[in-house]
């Protein structure tokens, strides 16, 4: 099956925000600052508890905060 | 680098600082009496120290990190493990158990051949030694590249 790639605009609804910070941004979801840097730079993608946490942050729909991006490398 | 990674690389460091002083007195037995090698209390008493004393020293290591953190980033280091943490954890144990699985068999397969039962100590100590580097490496390697 196709690995799908988990995409987010995590780093833009932030800036979109009051400029949040990570740190912030973390606090309020009760993550570390690493787990978002981590979310950021797609090296990691979220259980669905916690996608749902940053979207209420947000105040936005889950699937405008997280997409599904182009396909990768079959497993 | 993150803190997580700094950790790491601390509890990697530590690690063979601790096994290397644990060998060190090891050897030091070994040459002082050549009859003690072969002695099973004295593989049982030299693994039963070494694991409280290694508690003992990465706690203190670990507290002395988190001062020498404190102070150069001017950041608190994080107090409690979240998803991402865990996760990586899960996976660095379960390696970190293969690795072990293997010097056990290992170990096992040492008396088969009948070999000293040293060997079999040598052998199962460098496993637990190899088995820990794998996990904090492969933590190492998923806290860069991601899960």
């Amino acid at each position: 099956m196709d690995k799908l790639l988990i995409r987010s605009n995590v780093r833009k609804l932030r800036f979109e925000h009051h400029e949040m910070t990570q740190q912030q941004l973390a606090e309020k979801v009760g993550v570390t600052r690493q787990t978002i840097v981590a979310i950021e730079k797609e090296k990691y993608s979220p259980s669905l508890e916690l996608a749902f946490r940053i979207a209420l942050v947000f105040n936005s729909p889950l699937e405008e905060v997280f997409f599904i991006g182009k396909k990768e490398a079959s497993i | 680098m993150s803190y997580q990674e700094k950790k790491n690389v601390v509890s990697l460091l530590s690690t063979l600082l601790i096994f290397g002083f644990y060998c060190s007195y090891v050897f030091q037995v070994h040459q002082e009496s050549t009859e003690l090698i072969d002695n099973f209390r004295f593989w049982g008493a030299s693994i039963l120290i070494l694991i409280p004393v290694s508690i003992v020293v990465k706690i203190i290591i670990t507290i002395v990190f988190n001062i020498i953190y404190r102070i150069t980033t001017n950041e608190i280091e994080p107090s409690f493990s979240d998803e991402l943490d865990k996760l990586i954890e899960l996976k660095a144990t379960r390696n970190s158990h293969y690795v072990f699985i293997l010097g056990f068999l290992l170990s096992m397969g040492s008396l088969v051949i009948e070999m000293p039962p040293s060997t079999m100590f040598i052998i199962l100590i460098f496993s637990g030694l190899v088995s820990e580097v794998a996990g904090v490496i492969t933590q190492l390697y998923l806290y860069r590249r991601g899960v």
